[in-house]
């Protein structure tokens, strides 16, 4: 009887998910912590174009430098550029009062943007700006729509037009949903090359979310190692007290 | 001089002036505890694990963590990033809350199936009920300390409930939040409670636990009660030492639940989301709520519940009180289930249908718990709030319907 209820129970629950909102279509990140090259380009292109506005609050650059495989020498004369010094968490000099006056919003820090919107969201949302006359940036985003951050990255990508589909839902009304981009205007990369460099910045943000991440599995084979072999000795000596127990 | 104990040297010098063998004695050599039980009385050893899991992660969290609103949210990334192992101990942490209360759970079914909550065994019942109530405001209160948004919101969704009571409502929030809305005086506040206030009223509640278990002796997946039956010794014909016994098998137990544990806190601590949920990771802004304020998954069969009641007379309050009576109900457990049968090895097939349908509806009460409202979850969540309180009014009526079977006068074993 038991079974027969949770099969029923599991049969209504996949019915009941599928209400989930529909936004646009997230882009598996290609991203890989053990790709260091890639961290130090992700790094590079974060504190170009991310840093004027965004810090990373929590992550020290001479830890960023340990674990991607720079020198605090490489470091201080390449990525710092705010006179920190290399021991210092990742701050920027923007005035968090005022920023929240020009984009109408205090862009947020970023160090644990990876955990709380996941890699593929961000792919995405690196990805998807295009143009809006309505917006007081002159672009949107189709990942989060009205977006309050300029399009820092045109350089790279160029600027997208918009594709958009329209159809007549149930009511009549004329529903316009975002298919695609078509470039208006090239950019600095190839759109494969801004793909590439999107993943990694992305990466880099990944690996700031949660640094230990790699050294934290690596530990966590040999806990389970231990554990297992742990377990067959309490085993053996439970078996050999209980051997007499009938 | 040899004392009541027989013991010499130092031990001997102890025990004139302190019960220490004795006691020893009492509660694992001499305390007997039936040879038959099975997967489902490890759940009590491991609770203790997890237990004092939590109490020694928490010493050292606290060693680094900052209750001010200005400052706990990076004292947590600080923990994670720049104390040594810091990131370890805060995993331990965060799944140990959540370990804490799948194994809680799977050790209050267990005393379902087998009738552990029956005469004589009332009081450890309601001793272990308070210990799930004392743990949910524990882990409710630990939950802000990250101080993210879901700590914020979950917070504020919570202590809002108290202002639907009539009268007292309003100035009962305010007096539990130290403010108006959750702020920084409330995260003190909850702070002080959460390292202290509940953790000693926990752990006093798992002594009376434990020393009402011991009084009376394990039940057991029979049901029989073993000291019926006593060899020339005054031993348990059933009954095995606890120490070695037990200890011995517990550590099995234990090792298997911290192959889980360890599992989850290195490869995946944050549980996909539910053991530490994603919005999370975003510091608490009071400016911007959520677009999903989901508790964590273990208070989401409550949360369901109290979602479920739809508003009547103009008040939310039927929902607060319905999601408190599903807790209060367990209380009276031991006397609304009448049957002389303990264990449902030997109960009728009324009872193994309504238990199963009670844990059924709680299973699908903490799935929809989870998720947003629809106007479909909201009628399957209000059928099986009415399946789970169900339970409770059909229990007493069932020995009138239910065929028992006979119970052996010994426990048996495979």
């Amino acid at each position: 009887m038991k079974k027969i209820l949770l099969a029923l129970a599991l049969l209504i629950l996949p019915g009941l998910t599928l209400a989930a909102s529909e936004g646009y279509p997230l882009m598996k990140a290609p991203i890989d912590p053990h790709d260091k090259a890639s961290l130090q380009r992700g790094a590079k292109l974060f504190v170009n174009y991310c840093m004027g506005c965004h810090s990373l609050e929590h992550q020290r650059y001479n830890r960023m430098a340990r674990d991607i495989g720079l020198t605090d020498e490489q470091v201080r004369e390449n990525l710092i550029f705010t006179g920190a010094k290399v021991g210092d968490t990742m701050k920027n000099a923007m005035p968090k009062g005022a920023a929240k006056q020009w984009f109408g919003v205090t862009p947020p820090d970023l160090t644990v943007i990876s955990r709380s919107r996941g890699v593929d969201y961000l792919y995405t949302y690196l990805q998807t700006f295009y143009q809006d006359p309505t917006r007081p940036f002159g672009v949107n985003n189709a990942a989060f729509p009205n977006a309050g951050m300029p399009h820092v990255l045109w350089e790279l990508q160029g600027m997208q037009k918009p594709v958009f589909e329209t159809h007549k839902n149930a009511e009549g009304n004329v529903i316009k949903t975002l298919k695609g981009f078509e470039l208006a205007q090239p950019g600095k990369l190839s759109p494969p090359e801004f793909k590439e460099a999107m993943a990694d910045l992305v990466n880099f943000l990944a690996y700031v979310g949660e640094p230990i991440k790699l050294e934290r599995q690596r530990i966590g084979i040999w806990v389970l190692l231990f554990l297992g072999l742990a377990f067959v000795v309490f085993y053996l000596l439970k078996k050999e007290y209980w051997k007499d127990v009938h | 001089m040899a004392n009541t104990q027989g013991t010499t040297g130092v031990l001997g010098w102890i025990d004139e002036r302190f019960p220490l063998t004795k006691m020893m004695r009492e509660h694992l050599t001499e305390y007997y505890a039936p040879k038959n039980f099975n997967f489902w009385y490890f759940f009590g050893s491991l609770a203790i694990l997890v237990l004092v899991n939590q109490i020694l992660t928490g010493i050292w969290l606290t060693m680094n963590y900052k209750p001010a609103a200005a400052d706990a949210f990076a004292s947590v990334e600080y923990i994670m990033r720049d104390v040594d192992w810091g990131w370890l101990i805060r995993y331990m942490h965060s799944t140990g809350a959540s370990a804490f209360f799948i194994v809680v759970y799977l050790h209050m079914f267990r005393a379902l199936i087998y009738g552990s909550y029956k005469k004589p065994r009332e009081l450890i019942w309601i001793f272990g009920v308070l210990i799930f109530l004392c743990l949910m405001a524990e882990a409710f209160m630990g939950y802000l300390l990250p101080w993210g948004q879901m700590s914020y919101w979950g917070a504020q969704v919570i202590i809002n409930l108290f202002s639907a009571l009539p009268v007292i409502g309003p100035d009962l929030s305010v007096w539990i939040r130290g403010d108006f809305v959750v702020s920084d005086a409330t995260l003190n506040r909850f702070f002080a409670l959460h390292v202290i206030a509940l953790p000693l009223v926990l752990v006093g509640l798992v002594v009376a636990h434990i020393i009402a278990l011991h009084e009376v002796g394990s039940n057991n997946p029979d049901g029989v009660e073993i000291k019926k039956l006593k060899d020339e010794k005054g031993r348990p014909l059933d009954g095995i030492p606890f120490h070695p016994y037990y200890t011995v098998k517990d550590f099995v137990g234990m090792m298997v639940f911290l192959i889980f544990f360890a599992a989850v806190i290195f490869f995946m601590p944050e549980m996909g989301g539910y053991f530490l949920e994603h919005p999370n990771f975003d510091p608490a802004d009071p400016m911007k709520t959520p677009p999903h304020i989901a508790p964590v998954w273990y208070f989401t069969p409550f949360y369901a519940i109290l979602r479920a009641v739809p508003s009547f007379a103009g008040t939310q309050v039927w929902g607060v009180l319905a999601m408190g009576a599903a807790i209060v109900m367990l209380f009276f457990l031991p006397w609304l289930d009448r049957s002389p049968v303990k264990s449902i090895r030997y109960r009728g097939f009324a009872f193994k249908f309504v238990l199963a349908a009670f844990v059924v509806s709680f299973l699908i009460l903490g799935y929809l718990g989870a998720l947003p409202t629809t106007p479909g979850r909201t009628t399957l969540a209000q059928v099986c709030s009415i399946v789970y309180f169900a339970f409770f009014f059909v229990l007493p009526i069932l020995p009138a319907i239910e065929k028992t079977k006979p119970v052996p006068e010994r426990v048996t074993t495979k």
